[in-house]
């Protein structure tokens, strides 16, 4: 199929993300992109893991004496919840449903603004209250480097969804913005995939201790 | 759940077909949705409840965000579609170089 052609409701394909061969090279190397991330996490991660409570002096902050379950947990319903929400839209964007599709990732944009709101809150607390920084020690490197690189992951989303909404809100959906749409959404995925393991190796396994 | 080959001939018939198909998937979707929040709330008050040793609890979080990634790669990504072959080589490559890499920190590399 052409990706110029105007489409109707009729005519839609039932994987308009995959059914020209741009979208199909879209679609390949988009999960190609995101074996790498998985690999970029995991070194983050691994650092995170060797370094953590390893701190100058003993009157350092702790990861058990820093984190806070309930922030945690607003956080991890927010992102949850937009993972959702982006499932709706593209949902509606195979029923060829524009507008209905734009207000769900609308929603979804919102509740990932709300995610990083608590992480803006949360960092400042710690800079704050405890003086866990940057470069305070290899602790607050590793933390800071591995849940600021998800944060700007989501910040990344946001724009990138953002700017497809804005970009494509007279456009209609076409077999050429889909497989976007549909890409924007699978990295969207992704973001909430990594922080299941943040909030858990991170947050719920600091607290253990 | 692929909805590949689904052509009866007749347009209307087809679409009616395709709506019904993708509204019981998100059906689905919801149903994974809900799963996932309990598994979060279980992780988050396992480790709320003072009581359990951290021997219990760190084995048991972890398998409960293994389980929620599941869910996430295969219902909401839709890797457990047909045509995911590719995807499946590239996020299992990744994954197991991440397995690698996290255990080779966590034993060797610093001790």
């Amino acid at each position: 199929m052409q990706a110029e052609e105007k489409m109707t409701y009729e005519k839609w394909p039932a994987a308009p993300e995959k059914s020209t061969l741009e979208a199909k090279n879209k679609f390949l190397g988009f999960w190609l992109f995101l074996g790498g991330e998985t690999t970029l996490f995991a070194s983050l991660f691994a650092t995170y893991l060797a370094l953590k409570d390893k701190v100058p002096s003993a009157d350092a902050a702790l990861a058990k004496d820093l984190f806070d379950l309930p922030l945690t947990f607003v956080a991890t319903m927010l992102l949850l919840t937009s993972s959702l929400t982006s499932v709706y839209a593209m949902y509606h964007m195979k029923n060829f449903a524009f507008k209905k599709m734009m207000v769900w990732l609308g929603l979804t944009v919102l509740l990932g603004l709300g995610f990083l709101g608590t992480e803006v809150y949360e960092f400042s607390h710690y800079v704050h209250t405890y003086k866990h920084t940057f470069t305070s020690s290899a602790f607050g490197s590793a933390f800071y480097t591995l849940v600021g690189f998800h944060g700007a992951h989501v910040a990344f989303g946001l724009c990138w969804i953002l700017s497809l909404m804005i970009r494509n809100s007279k456009r209609g959906l076409s077999l050429y913005n889909a497989p976007k749409f549909y890409v924007a959404s699978l990295y969207w995925h992704f973001i909430d995939v990594v922080w299941v393991f943040i909030f858990t190796v991170v947050y719920l396994m600091g607290m253990v201790g | 759940m692929t909805n590949q080959q689904l052509n009866s001939g007749n347009p209307s018939v087809d679409i009616e077909y395709r709506r019904r198909k993708s509204a019981e998937e998100m059906r689905y979707q919801v149903v994974s949705f809900s799963l996932m929040i309990f598994l979060t709330l279980i992780a988050f008050a396992s480790v709320a409840i003072k009581g359990f040793t951290s021997w219990f609890t760190v084995p048991f979080i972890l398998l409960l965000a293994a389980v929620q990634v599941v869910f996430q790669l295969f219902y909401f990504m839709h890797m457990s579609h047909k045509g995911h072959e590719a995807p499946q080589l590239f996020l299992f490559s990744g994954v197991f170089v991440a397995i690698l890499t996290v255990l080779t920190f966590v034993t060797i590399v610093w001790w």
